[in-house]
């Protein structure tokens, strides 16, 4: 029982991490049909600057968790915003050279943190309460797992009252369902993209940094080896849908972490082979819209 | 005479490599509504949506005076241009109250005409538009257009699949924001058409071949039936 409890928290934990990456590239794909693969890279640069942000205040403090958060996510913000606008705007509709420039900048930029950072690993620290453990129904679950989880959530509802409440949330929703007829309306539907952008790169920022604190450590390769699976979580869940994303990380995360236990290590199989057949009997998605 | 509130002059446009419009001539006089009118596929929806910039064109495009052709859609819009899709296109998932709110531009939208119009629309204002009926449906996508003072209405087949009744309440409709805007109307139920229109601009394979008078023009059968492949009746 206390590993069942162990592996769902878990599960959990990487769910929240799966979904902050992945929220930004569902919203990105809803209302843009814009595959980035340059969204790891904005983890990773969160992640690192983060973490250069709590080693300068102290890194055993909670005041500097939070102020490593706060930089990621304006890292985050401000890489995406920057990328739309610089590279990506010049291309809408024109989806071949979206995913060649996105690949390209994701590979300079793993090569530009190398130059920086170096390529190992670098391990982190944090306050001390995120290293220990607490008792659960008999597991004794990692703390860090609850802050990853308490995140996501604060995460999930924020956006979810940015849709709702205002008026870029307004415009956003409509697009995703009907770009053109929201122009059509005399809404200039790009600022709206830098502001999904800059939201999706944000999350993704949280997301670097608690993923550092999830594994123990930041690397270069960080937000590709987190990208794959937000991907798979992003086409599970239905591309452009906020719940379906929260949903599929959740279903994707616990599946990888029962299979990896009692299946012999197979987790990632699984989660393809999950994807195969959501794309063979729902192709839209859990929550997509159906084309 | 006034000046036109809209002008086109040689307007071409293109779907990818597909020519869909050649050279359309036309013009729109203040107060009134202009019918565009011509068989399926003569390319009179397309002409509205290369008016708008939703699709590549070629030519002049003026509004009162002013070119718009080199702007972008949204601009257009803003410069005092309301459209009025064909199949509606509202936001199915957003709810009638937020349809509305979307399409305000003005700091003072004319909610209270919206209201006087579609007063069962405004009273569904928490339901989601794609639960509506077509109908329905056809009355959020011309309150969206009414809530802003623009200059020219676009309204592409806003009588398209409904029942005879729903027909006569969105012509009455419309006939109500024609004392307000000007209209530029692709219709193909003649008999709305007749009724609501001053002027009509006949459409075939992508080129103007008509423009003149309403009651002149649906009142020569033979150019009726000829033109548009009816019998004159069809319009009575």
């Amino acid at each position: 029982m206390s590993t069942v409890i162990l592996l769902l928290v878990t599960g959990l934990g990487l769910g929240a991490l799966y979904f902050l990456v992945a929220s930004g590239l569902s919203l990105i794909y809803g209302l843009m049909g814009v595959l980035n693969f340059a969204h790891g890279s904005f983890l990773t640069l969160a992640a690192f600057l983060g973490w250069e942000t709590a080693r300068a205040l102290g890194a055993d403090s909670w005041g500097s968790l939070a102020a490593a958060l706060a930089v990621g996510a304006l890292t985050g913000a401000i890489f995406a915003a920057g990328t739309e606008f610089l590279l990506i705007r010049r291309l809408y509709n024109r989806h071949i050279e979206q995913v060649l420039v996105t690949v390209g900048l994701a590979l300079a930029t793993v090569a530009l943190f190398d130059g920086i950072w170096g390529t190992d690993p670098q391990f982190i620290r944090g306050p001390q309460w995120l290293a220990e453990t607490t008792l659960l129904l008999d597991a004794r679950i990692p703390n860090n797992r609850f802050l990853l989880i308490a995140v996501a959530a604060l995460v999930l509802v924020a956006i979810v009252l940015f849709l709702r409440f205002t008026r870029y949330g307004l415009i956003i929703r409509a697009g995703v369902e009907n770009r053109s007829m929201v122009t059509a309306l005399g809404i200039d539907v790009r600022r709206a993209f830098t502001v999904v952008f800059a939201i999706g790169g944000a999350a993704a920022g949280i997301g670097g940094v608690l993923a550092s604190h999830y594994f123990g450590y930041v690397s270069p390769q960080l937000g590709g080896s987190l990208l794959i699976f937000a991907f798979i979580v992003t086409v599970i869940g239905g591309l452009g849908s906020l719940p379906g994303a929260a949903l599929a990380s959740v279903l994707v995360a616990v599946l990888q972490q029962f299979a990896n236990f009692y299946l012999g290590g197979t987790g990632d199989l699984m989660v393809v082979l999950l994807l195969a057949v959501v794309l063979l009997v729902r192709p839209s998605g859990l929550f997509g819209r159906k084309s | 005479m006034t000046a036109p509130v809209l002008r086109v002059v040689g307007l071409a446009a293109s779907i990818g490599s597909q020519p869909v419009i050649e050279r359309i001539d036309l013009e729109v006089p203040a107060g009134q509504v202009t019918a565009i009118l011509g068989r399926n596929g003569a390319g009179k929806t397309s002409t509205i949506k290369a008016i708008l910039g939703l699709i590549a064109r070629t030519g002049t495009v003026e509004l009162a005076g002013e070119r718009i052709d080199g702007l972008p859609t949204h601009r257009i819009v803003q410069r005092g241009v309301g459209y009025v899709p064909e199949d509606r296109e509202v936001f199915g998932s957003l709810t009638v109250s937020e349809n509305l709110r979307l399409a305000e531009r003005d700091t003072t939208p004319r909610r209270e005409l919206v209201a006087e119009l579609f007063p069962d629309i405004v009273s569904r204002g928490s339901q989601r538009a794609g639960t509506l009926s077509g109908g329905q449906q056809q009355m959020v996508s011309l309150a969206r257009a009414l809530l802003n003072d623009n200059r020219i209405l676009l309204v592409d087949e806003p009588t398209k699949g409904l029942a005879p009744k729903l027909v006569t309440e969105v012509a009455s409709a419309l006939e109500r924001a024609a004392a307000v805007v000007p209209i530029l109307l692709v219709e193909q139920n003649l008999h709305v058409a007749r009724r609501l229109a001053a002027h009509v601009v006949v459409i075939e394979s992508g080129r103007t071949v008509h423009s003149g008078p309403a009651a002149e023009f649906f009142d020569d059968e033979d150019r009726v039936a000829r033109l548009l492949g009816v019998h004159g009746e069809a319009a009575r």
